[in-house]
């Protein structure tokens, strides 16, 4: 309590260096520390410099620039074999990208139904969701996306024998269905009309998903600036809505009316343009099916796999998100009067979110990781198509692992970082 | 403190020693690093007990047999078309004998130093029967397999272009196994690799009678040993163990006879089995060496026909691969 | 509670209608108790539960008789080739064709080991799987001698059993400094050179320990240095010794091991490291010192952030590259310590939960009874701290588990690549063959990593309720 510090007791004569002397040691360990480093470093260093400069590797980012020749199964932009490696980089990682934010999408879709469905009344349910939980946390990631292409997606039939999806095949069966349990009279004349309606345009086959393709004509941007006309009014239609039910306590169906408004602006911009969208049936013709869009079904393979792995690692971090909540919470918006529904919306979810956020992120990074296991069944992902085609041809092996590691640890940090801006905006405000 | 820093600089010096010739890096180790394909009848494939055989496997059998007289000081990598050339660049194996076709940027800007031709392939499509094409010029918005890596995977673009045709897709697989999965699953209409490679594939298939070869060759695929830049003795044994074996075919030594052609007074004979001259040392090696690689494997027609040739599984006729006195084009440079 | 028997003060004593005599409770109405009220409660409640419940047994009802219809009914379980799973010869469908996984039993459990010289792979496994439970099973005594048997002798006799051992070491450390006795020569597979080498090493190394720490904390701390480096090179001896004697073993080079027992390796492994390297890490993270602060917080986020295939792709293919010329490492040994730095990242961010969860209480007063840090980390802080992440660090283990099939993409066959490899022999290509061998694959990484979760999940309840006394 004095004023005065008391004086530091002195040192023991002839013993200036102390190993228990904090700093000092913390010296010593940092210097250690930092010497290894450094040796492991440079040795590394001069070690691939002198490995790389015998072999006479030209070394750089150069390569590109240098024509690809290769060609790739999927790609978001227009490719071909005679552009260039920096192009085809730029196919692998939008395809990196587009598996794995439908996978994170479709990946928490599932892991929500199924968390919510473990904590249900019903026990047939529970125990169904129960089992999927247990069973697709429990095979590795890679098994589940070789089951997926080797057993599941390899045995659909060929081209030629396609399983088509429409209302053709549909009241076809319906009407064989019939005649075959002895309603003749009802089967025949509907499988007679089935046949007179149009082809399927949907079809699946050992060659993956076809589905027709729209095409888009003049006017058609009309429809796209109607889309984001109504999305910008959804966007300000919630924050008048929670602001008026700040203020008043008066609820509007927010949802109800969005998604009316993103339905109907867009329909009627393509009126008003006289529906310049038009579509391309598949057709087969010759080995393929030729028009209309094709999803692949190395693609198919990985993003089921992949979600319903991750899936099941999110619903239990739903799980005990909602279990973390306190009985009371609900006890208490019950007996303000909420009903079931708006009491999970508005009182358990977003206290909830704050247990389940932290672990959803590292969740939707290791989905994010495990899209490179693509390469194992033919996806062109970043790492098949980077440090596999192009590493090969170029024998850049440096810069292009390099680069591989620099996007996923760039993805990873992005998405840590939109998590985190998250978890800020849900996190408890405390006083 | 003085000490210490020069305890340190003894460490830097370590990792900074300078690189050692790979032929005494192999006799170091006591065996050869060889890489491999991960399994190709003919060419490298392992059985049930991991003992490894084929074309490319004798060639790395020859290599020791010349440094340890030893064909069993091997140690084979599988390695997959894509990490192949990753995997000897690094120096994790010492010589890749891997069906590998010459290219000029593998030869030059890669790294890497041919040691010669194995094997003269060239590129063509395996296909179902049922599907009854004649001919690939047919193949128009075809779906077709074909193994990362390669250059076959390089020549489909090209041969498409050049013939005015499209290709629906072009599906590349990490593995051979993968590919020829997918191909006989259905996934593609066409395999698309080099011709020897669609024999022995084919032979792996479930019913190889429901699958043809289009009699069309759309690229030339000089099949051979390669090593790393920057050691010339290590690339000129492995050169001339490749030439060793057309010679001795060439001069009709086998593995039964070298014993007598030791004795045999033919100066091309005793200068290519050491008894002349030495010219073995020039290598690295004894004189005696070609007599030890012989003894172990047989000259190259014998390695051609127990592996690939008419009497085997694959029954590939010799063709392009006979030697220059018989119609072929392999041919060994004298040694002298 | 008041006696409801007794008699009632009434307002109106003159109402004859109120019954005097007290009447048993009802039942409930059949509709509230019993298996009905369960019903209801759990299937019936409302017409979406309805719904749901008959969803639930349609779904049930798809896919578990097919399932028993596929494995047991409708399976094949002897033959010898793919005829024997063909609808076609059998003329009746066919389910899994187990004879296949017969056939390639051997190849899935030990890859290439040689038949001669499997039963060390069998002695691992047994041995392991004895020591394992007693280790596992909370009531059974000598836990520290059992540990001490799993952790630190296990691995050293597995090594030697499963490689053959005899590792000629040539060199330690004055080895490497220029002094080399390698050249002369020994017996039983040891080097007389290398021992000679080592002795001098050893004393050298502990009287550099004593005079650095004499010189900095005086002659008690000197004694002290001593002796750890003296323990310490002591054990290493012993553990060298046993790996270089030749045990008259024929060497099994690691290229021939495939199957469950790289699967095997692999997981145990990167297990046995990765907690020790991960708490080190996790320490290192919360260090006072910046240098060492920052480098563990570099190297956890760049282990997290990377995928492991590129981590093996590189460990594999590209590290000697970086090495200098002669010095070669196992191939599996690579992916080895790929696999085991990734999972110490991953379990260094659980054990910092767990020391972040420590409040700081316990710090304070670990430090007020005068222990040093390393004392109340070892006694006060990691006992907690590593009880309270228990479930997370077995989360962890099941997820290395499951990583082990990574290998597969460098070219190592664990048991899904040996499987994978076996789906491509053609004797053996029957449409039920693929769904055999997944469910077969599957059922064993199942056990695996079902038993590990349910295994946590008893000894947190256990801790919990110890917890609680």
């Amino acid at each position: 309590m004095s004023e005065v510090s008391p004086a530091a007791p002195p040192r023991p004569r002839g013993r200036r260096w102390s190993w228990t002397d904090p700093k000092l040691r913390s010296q010593v360990i940092q210097i250690t520390v930092a010497v290894i480093l450094l040796w492991l470093l440079w040795s590394f260093y001069s070690n691939a410099q002198s490995n790389l400069s015998r072999l006479g590797i030209a070394s750089g980012f150069g390569f590109l620039d240098n024509r690809a020749g290769f060609a790739i199964s999927q790609s978001l932009v227009p490719y071909n074999e005679s552009m260039s490696y920096g192009r085809a980089f730029l196919v692998g990682l939008l395809n990196t990208l587009l598996v794995a934010f439908l996978g994170i999408i479709l990946a928490t879709l599932i892991g929500f139904l199924m968390g919510v469905a473990r904590l249900s009344k019903n026990v047939v349910i529970k125990a169904l969701a129960s089992a999927y939980v247990e069973i697709t946390r429990n095979l590795p990631p890679l098994f589940q996306i070789m089951f997926w292409y080797l057993a599941v997606l390899a045995t659909l039939p060929g081209p030629r024998q396609s399983w088509g999806f429409g209302l053709q095949p549909l009241l076809g069966a319906i009407g064989s269905g019939l005649s075959s349990i002895g309603l003749g009279f009802l089967g025949g004349p509907l499988s007679t009309y089935a046949a007179t309606l149009a082809a399927p345009g949907v079809f699946v086959n050992n060659r993956g998903l076809v589905v027709p393709r729209p095409i888009f004509e003049d006017g058609s941007m009309a429809i796209l600036y109607a889309l984001i006309a109504a999305l910008i009014l959804s966007f300000l239609l919630g924050r008048w809505a929670k602001k008026r039910r700040e203020a008043t306590g008066h609820f509007f169906p927010v949802f109800w009316t969005s998604l009316g408004l993103i339905i109907v602006l867009p329909l009627l911009a393509s009126a008003a343009m006289g529906f310049p969208v038009g579509v391309e049936k598949p057709e087969l013709r010759g080995f393929n099916f030729v028009g209309g869009l094709r999803v692949i079904p190395e693609f198919v393979s990985l993003l089921l796999a992949l979600s319903i792995y991750t899936g099941g690692f999110i619903a239990e971090i739903v799980r005990s998100g909602i279990l973390a909540v306190s009985k009371g919470q609900t006890e208490a918006a019950h007996s303000l009067g909420l009903r079931n529904g708006p009491t999970l919306r508005l009182v358990i979810i977003p206290q909830a979110m704050r247990v389940i956020v932290p672990p959803l992120t590292s969740q939707y990074l290791n989905l994010t990781k495990n899209s490179s296991l693509g390469v194992a069944v033919g996806y062109p992902d970043l790492f098949a198509v980077f440090a596999g085609t192009t590493l090969n041809q170029t024998g850049q092996a440096i810069e292009i692992i390099a680069i591989i590691m620099a996007v996923y640890l760039t993805i990873s940090i992005v998405t840590s970082t939109i998590m985190g801006w998250y978890n800020k905006r849900v996190a408890l405000v405390e006083r | 403190m003085k000490r210490i820093l020069l305890a340190a600089a003894g460490l830097l010096s370590l990792a900074g020693a300078v690189q050692a010739a790979t032929l005494d890096d192999v006799k170091a180790r006591g065996a050869l690093n060889c890489g491999v394909t991960q399994g190709l009848p003919g060419f490298s494939s392992p059985n049930d007990k991991n003992e490894w055989s084929g074309l490319d496997v004798d060639f790395c059998r020859a290599i020791a047999a010349g440094i340890f007289n030893d064909p069993t000081k091997v140690k084979f990598t599988p390695l997959s078309a894509k990490d192949r050339f990753t995997a000897l660049t690094s120096g994790a194996i010492d010589v890749l004998s891997r069906n590998t076709t010459w290219t000029m940027s593998r030869d030059t800007t890669l790294g890497f130093n041919f040691a010669g031709v194995m094997y003269y392939d060239g590129q063509g499509f395996l296909i179902r029967k049922s599907v009854g094409l004649k001919s690939a010029k047919e193949l128009q918005e075809a779906s077709i397999c074909v193994q990362t890596g390669t250059s076959n995977e390089l020549n489909v673009g090209d041969y498409f272009r050049a013939n005015n045709m499209k290709y629906r897709e072009v599906i590349a697989f990490a593995t051979l196994d993968e590919t020829v999965k997918a191909y006989e699953s259905g996934r593609c209409d066409v395999f698309t690799s080099d011709k020897s490679q669609l024999a022995a594939v084919r032979l792996k298939l479930t019913n190889p009678a429901d699958h043809v070869l289009l009699p069309e060759t759309i690229s030339k695929e000089p099949l051979g040993p390669l090593v790393r830049h920057g050691d010339d003795q290590w690339f000129d044994l492995v050169k001339w163990t490749y030439f060793a074996l057309l010679n001795s075919e060439e001069l009709g030594i086998t593995q039964k006879n070298v014993d007598e052609m030791v004795k045999s007074e033919n100066p091309d004979i005793k200068r290519l089995l050491g008894t002349d001259g030495k010219y073995g040392e020039g290598i690295g090696l004894t004189p005696d060496w070609v007599v030890r690689i012989i003894k172990a494997t047989g000259n190259y027609g014998e390695i051609y026909d127990r592996n690939v040739g008419p009497a085997t599984p694959l029954g590939i006729e010799r063709g392009l691969n006979n030697l220059w006195t018989k119609g072929g084009i392999q041919y060994g440079p004298p040694v002298r | 509670m008041t006696d409801i028997s007794a008699p009632r003060p009434s307002i109106t004593p003159a109402t004859p209608f109120v019954s005097t005599a007290f009447h048993e409770p009802q039942p409930a109405p059949v509709a509230t108790r019993g298996p009905i009220l369960w019903a209801r409660q759990h299937l019936f409640g409302s017409v979406p539960q309805v719904l749901l419940t008959l969803f639930g047994i349609w779904l049930l009802y798809v896919t578990v008789p097919p399932l028993i219809k596929f494995f047991l009914i409708d399976a094949v379980w002897t033959g010898t080739n793919r005829d024997a799973c063909l609808a076609e010869k059998l003329g009746r469908p066919v389910g899994a064709c187990w004879p296949f996984i017969w056939a390639k039993l051997d190849q899935l459990i030990y890859g290439f080991y040689p038949a001669s010289e499997r039963w060390r792979v069998n002695v691992v496994y047994w041995l392991g799987a004895i020591l394992l439970l007693p280790l596992l099973i909370q009531s059974l005594p000598y836990k520290r001698l059992n540990a001490i048997l799993f952790f630190g002798v296990y691995p050293v006799v597995a090594f030697v059993l499963l490689t053959g051992g005899n590792l000629d070491l040539q060199r330690f450390v004055l080895g490497w400094l220029g002094v080399d006795f390698s050249t002369i020569g020994g017996a039983q597979g040891l080097r007389i050179g290398f021992w000679i080498d080592y002795v001098l090493s050893t004393v050298l190394l502990t009287a550099i320990a004593y005079g650095i720490s004499r010189f900095l904390a005086g002659p008690e701390g000197g004694r002290s240095a001593a002796q750890t480096t003296l323990s310490v090179l002591g054990v290493l001896a012993v553990v060298l010794l046993a790996v270089d004697i030749d045990t008259g073993l024929p060497q099994v080079e690691t290229r021939l091991w495939g199957g469950l027992l790289v699967t095997l390796v692999i997981a145990v492994t990167g297990i046995t490291v990765s907690l020790p390297f991960g708490i080190l890490l996790a320490l290192g993270r919360r260090s006072r010192l910046p240098l060492v602060k920052w480098l563990c917080i570099i190297f956890i986020e760049f282990w997290r952030g990377v995928p492991l295939i590129t981590v093996l792709f590189f460990a594999t293919y590209m590290l000697p590259l970086f090495l200098p010329g002669r010095f070669t490492i196992d191939g599996l040994l690579r992916a080895l310590v790929g696999v085991a730095l990734f999972a110490s990242a991953y379990m260094a961010e659980v054990v910092r939960g767990g020391l972040q969860a420590i409040p700081k209480g316990q710090y304070e007063g670990a430090m007020a009874v005068g222990l040093r840090s390393g004392l109340m980390m070892r006694l006060v802080v990691l006992p907690q701290a590593l009880k309270l992440v228990i479930p997370g660090i077995v989360n962890n283990f099941i997820g290395l588990f499951k990583d082990t099939t990574l290998v597969l993409i460098v070219s190592i066959f664990d048991l899904l690549g040996s499987m994978r490899a076996a789906f491509t022999d053609p004797n053996w290509a029957s449409p039920t063959t693929l769904f055999t061998g997944f469910g077969f694959a599957g059922i064993i990484y199942f056990v695996f990593c079902f038993g590990m979760s349910r295994y946590s999940m008893a000894l947190e309840k256990r801790l919990d309720r110890a917890h609680r006394h």
